[in-house]
């Protein structure tokens, strides 16, 4: 029950300072519509069902990794994840909270990235939303985690992308495949999958990351 | 870490002469054998394929490089494993030098790989190739181990970050080969399987020798390259007790 409530303060915090300071959401809508924009010019006119989806794909990790580069950025201007680390909490909680708030601004960013997709090039079906729903919770666990270990070293914002999208190779295939193929249930359950395994990796090691 | 205050503090830091069951020149001297042996069984024992003639004997070569790499992944792996339980000193330095050797030997299989391709289809590069897919993606995968790994400063973080990296390392093979697998049902349907049914004789006896000449030459190379980090580490420890 403390966990939850650690959590949920931690959480609290991330989303009040967003809300307080708007760093971080509006420069990931702009950047996604933007992002159309630039597929619109860079694709052949009226790209495929196919081409445009694959793109939808594109543009939400990339707009996720906008995101993610921002998440540890006030803890690393303000010294406050030493202090985080000291306070008398479960560390895997800071993870968890931060993942929560990466995942509010991202399902934010999404809410209008998904129907401008749609309004410049194609409907977007059910299990697209499904997929980008787990794809999101997958892209935040990884991200946030990744995003601590990079935050750490000397090449910071240089290194996330390195190592995140390795890491989010997996989560295209299954996004790509929910929303391009009939029966999605092999995509979605892939995605389901990895959001799993690697939440546990995470929650299981995030300690080491952060602590000595 | 350690404090290079005293004689006593340094000779617990890194275990330098730790020991090994197998020396080293009896174990390189085997590598060679095996290698060797691989060799001429590859090239003049087992018979050519039916379908693909000569080109197919890389295989032997691919298969058994690509099984290495992911036994030093694995090892990597382990050891990072042990140094996050255990605080294993010696830990960290095995298990960056095993995914060292990993990444050496994962760039023979996109070689190998590479040139497989190219004779038997004409391209350097097919997507269509399970392995040399999934290889790639490890390959991006480890060599931001080393950016990672090179951009902390020596220490317990170093340490700490490089054996959680590598952890994740053994949750992405099996995850990026379904992922791979799924995708190429997408993609393009399956063209063909490389293995027939028959798969005996000297085709299995050339295929393990030359499993086993890879991975013991891979293990000689880890020893080797290993030595020689610890007594970089030692000697850096030495200079700084001089200073």
């Amino acid at each position: 029950m403390t966990y939850a409530r650690d959590v949920a303060a931690l959480a609290r915090k991330d989303l009040l300072l967003e809300l307080r300071a708007r760093d971080t959401l509006p420069a990931m809508l702009l950047f996604v519509v933007a992002t159309f924009v630039v597929f619109h010019f860079a694709l052949p006119a009226s790209p495929s069902r196919l081409a445009a989806s694959g793109l939808l794909w594109v543009a939400i990790l990339f707009t996720a990794l906008l995101g993610l580069g921002r998440a540890f950025v006030p803890e690393r201007e303000q010294r406050v994840l030493d202090g985080l680390v000291l306070a008398p909490c479960d560390r895997s909680a800071i993870w968890v909270a931060k993942s929560l708030a990466t995942l509010a601004f991202l399902a934010a960013a999404e809410v209008v990235a998904l129907p401008v997709y749609a309004l410049f090039f194609h409907p977007v079906s059910g299990s697209t939303v499904l997929g980008v729903a787990l794809a999101d919770l997958g892209i935040c666990t990884v991200g946030t985690f990744v995003g601590a270990m990079a935050v750490a070293t000397r090449a910071r914002d240089l290194l996330l992308p390195l190592l995140f999208l390795p890491l989010a190779i997996p989560i295209v295939v299954g996004g790509v495949g929910a929303s391009v193929v009939g029966a999605p249930g092999r995509y979605l359950g892939f995605l389901a999958l990895y959001d799993l395994l690697f939440a546990l990796v995470c929650w299981a090691s995030f300690e080491y990351v952060v602590a000595e | 870490m350690t404090d290079p205050g005293g004689d006593g503090d340094l000779r617990q830091s890194v275990p330098v002469g730790r020991s090994h069951r197998i020396p080293l020149p009896s174990l390189a001297a085997a590598a060679l054998v095996l290698v060797t042996t691989a060799l001429a069984l590859v090239f003049f024992v087992a018979p050519n394929d039916a379908d693909q003639g000569f080109s197919q004997r890389i295989f032997y070569f691919h298969v058994s490089i690509a099984m290495t790499a992911y036994a030093c992944f694995v090892a990597g792996a382990w050891q990072g494993f042990k140094h996050l339980t255990r605080r294993d000193p010696g830990a960290d330095l095995a298990g960056y030098v095993a995914v060292h050797q990993g990444l050496i030997f994962g760039s023979g299989v996109l070689l190998t790989g590479s040139i497989w391709a190219k004779i038997s289809w004409g391209h350097w590069w097919l997507w269509s190739e399970d392995q040399l897919v999934l290889f790639l993606v490890l390959f991006l995968f480890y060599c931001a181990y080393f950016m990672l790994r090179y951009s902390l400063e020596p220490g317990p973080q170093r340490e700490n970050m490089s054996a959680v990296y590598s952890l994740f390392g053994v949750v992405l093979i099996p995850v990026s080969f379904l992922a791979i697998r799924l995708a190429k049902g997408l993609i393009h349907p399956v063209v063909f399987t490389r293995h027939g049914p028959s798969f005996g004789g000297w085709i299995l006896v050339t295929y393990c020798v030359s499993q086993a000449a890879m991975l013991v030459l891979a293990y000689t190379l880890y020893r080797v390259e290993l030595a020689g980090k610890r007594l970089d580490v030692r000697l850096r420890e030495l200079k700084e007790v001089l200073v």
